[in-house]
């Protein structure tokens, strides 16, 4: 059988892909054994973790990562194809793709920019402070969304809660092949409660103001250059 | 039955952590629960000093960890609550002394011997944060009724999730009742309607708090102090007790009214 670990110097440190297939906890197992045969290569050493198709909880990251940390390793970022391990990986602060001009840890599978503005990720609880969603489509959030959580979406963010946090939507996405959108100003936020800290949708930016009496559900979008919010209503929609 | 460990954290510095660990352990121990306390905020250690034990100290937390001594060694019994003990932090070394692994093997060699272990988180969400959240069966959140400790409350509940530790309980401490009817602060409905966790118990400012924690003499050990009952509320509500929360008026206010009443009634 091939090596389920393969381990390789990258600018910012170590990049360790652990192959397919394997199981987590015995493939782990395997990297924390591999280091402490080399604990002084190892030590101080930052890691980048390839994880492939995976899905792993954040509780499995952090357990790995604290195993890592004893031995003072410091990881630092996971890759993966897994939107539920990257979700993990993001809750725990780590970086879920490596800086521009890295080499990967493994190609790209070709994204057209126009197919994946059209995909939406459905958040289905509550953004706390410190929680970031970035995604290249669509954002849909069911639960609230904190002072101090961000959402940045290349399309547009629906809220089925209050919004309070900073959100941007139509935001000028990079995409995976590095080109660029120009943002999208037809690209509209809506929530139950919209009072976002900032609110910004391409290239626009505005602050919610004070709100008066009950909180209803309303749409923000660019009308003749402004950021304008509106109610929202059944009516003649 | 296992002791339980409760972590008490709080994100932001200066909320009142140290001094709910230290109120709540007095509470729990004088109800005759066995109670330990530890103090995770290594190099800043001051839970010894809230609980009058500093001039105890002969072996800590560190020398634990490390070996030069042993559980029983580094443990302070309180003189005057005999079920009540210490493992005090160093004070001369940092939070990389001790690894998560270290703080759940610690726990689990004091789990048979006591009914709750008690941890006193240090202020951040870095190493300290993780090491006293490590072994946790259950998180005490502690926040102001200020925006800022509240927005450090609701990351550190975000972290607790993705740790998956529950969803953790609130204690709200140092609740000025005349402000907030003012509407000049934060209510208790306010900062629930933003953090969506369950209350445990709410404090109410006190100025015998600083006088007690200065004293090195928690406050809960008074029986007429207030903010010491709120503290006793919490410790039953965290036995599984169904207690009613206390009105957050002031004594005075409360005597004034009985007077009122009693010169009416004469």
């Amino acid at each position: 059988m091939s090596d389920p670990i393969t381990i390789k110097g990258i600018r910012e440190g170590l990049l360790v892909t652990l192959g397919d297939g394997e199981n987590w906890i015995a493939v782990s197992q395997t990297l924390l054994e591999r280091i402490d045969q080399a604990a002084d290569f190892f030590k101080g050493a930052k890691l980048a973790l390839g994880v492939g198709p995976r899905v792993l909880s954040a509780a499995d990251l952090g357990r790995l990562r604290d195993a890592l940390s004893e031995r003072k390793v410091s990881l630092w970022a996971v890759l993966s194809e897994s939107p539920t391990t990257m979700n993990a990986a993001q809750a725990l602060g780590l970086l879920v793709s490596l800086p521009a001009n890295t080499p990967a840890a493994r190609p790209d599978p070709e994204i057209n920019p126009e197919e994946a503005r059209d995909e939406a990720v459905l958040v289905r609880r509550t953004l706390r402070s410190g929680r970031s969603v970035r995604h290249g489509g669509h954002v849909i959030v069911i639960g609230d969304v904190n002072p101090g959580a961000e959402i940045v979406a290349g399309g547009n963010v629906v809220v089925w809660g209050r919004l309070r946090g900073v959100v941007h939507a139509g935001a000028p996405f990079t995409t995976l092949q590095g080109s660029s959108t120009d943002g999208d100003d037809g690209a509209v936020v809506c929530a139950l409660d919209l009072s976002p800290t900032q609110l910004r949708i391409a290239r626009y930016i505005a602050i919610s103001p004070a709100r008066k009496g009950e909180p209803k559900p309303e749409m923000a979008r660019i009308r003749n250059g402004q950021i304008i919010a509106e109610r929202w209503s059944a009516k003649g929609k | 039955m296992p002791g339980k460990v409760v972590t008490i954290t709080s994100g932001k510095g200066g909320v009142g952590k140290t001094t709910a660990t230290a109120n709540i352990a007095v509470a729990l121990a004088a109800a005759g629960a066995k109670v330990v306390c530890i103090d995770g905020d290594i190099g800043l250690r001051n839970l010894d000093v809230v609980m009058g034990l500093e001039n105890r100290i002969v072996y800590d937390l560190v020398d634990v960890v490390e070996g030069r001594a042993r559980l029983k060694q580094a443990m302070i019994r309180d003189k005057r609550l005999p079920d009540l003990s210490l493992i005090p932090a160093a004070q001369t070394r940092d939070k990389a002394a001790v690894s998560p692994s270290d703080m759940i093997r610690v726990c689990n060699d004091l789990r048979p011997d006591f009914d709750w272990i008690l941890i006193d988180s240090p202020a951040g969400i870095e190493r300290g944060f993780r090491n006293s959240i490590a072994p946790a069966d259950q998180v005490l959140i502690v926040t102001n009724p200020e925006v800022s400790a509240v927005r450090d409350a609701d990351r550190v509940i975000g972290l607790i999730e993705a740790e998956e530790k529950g969803p953790g309980y609130l204690v709200l401490n140092r609740v000025k009742i005349e402000l907030v009817k003012r509407g000049d602060m934060l209510s208790t409905e306010d900062v629930l309607d933003i953090l969506a966790i369950p209350l445990l118990g709410v404090i109410p400012e006190d100025e015998g708090i600083l006088v007690s924690t200065n004293r090195g003499s928690p406050a809960a050990m008074d029986d007429k102090n207030r903010a010491g009952q709120a503290f006793r509320n919490i410790a039953r509500r965290l036995k599984g007790e169904d207690v009613p929360f206390m009105p957050l008026e002031d004594n005075k206010n409360f005597l004034q009214k009985l007077a009122e009443r009693f010169t009416k009634a004469g």
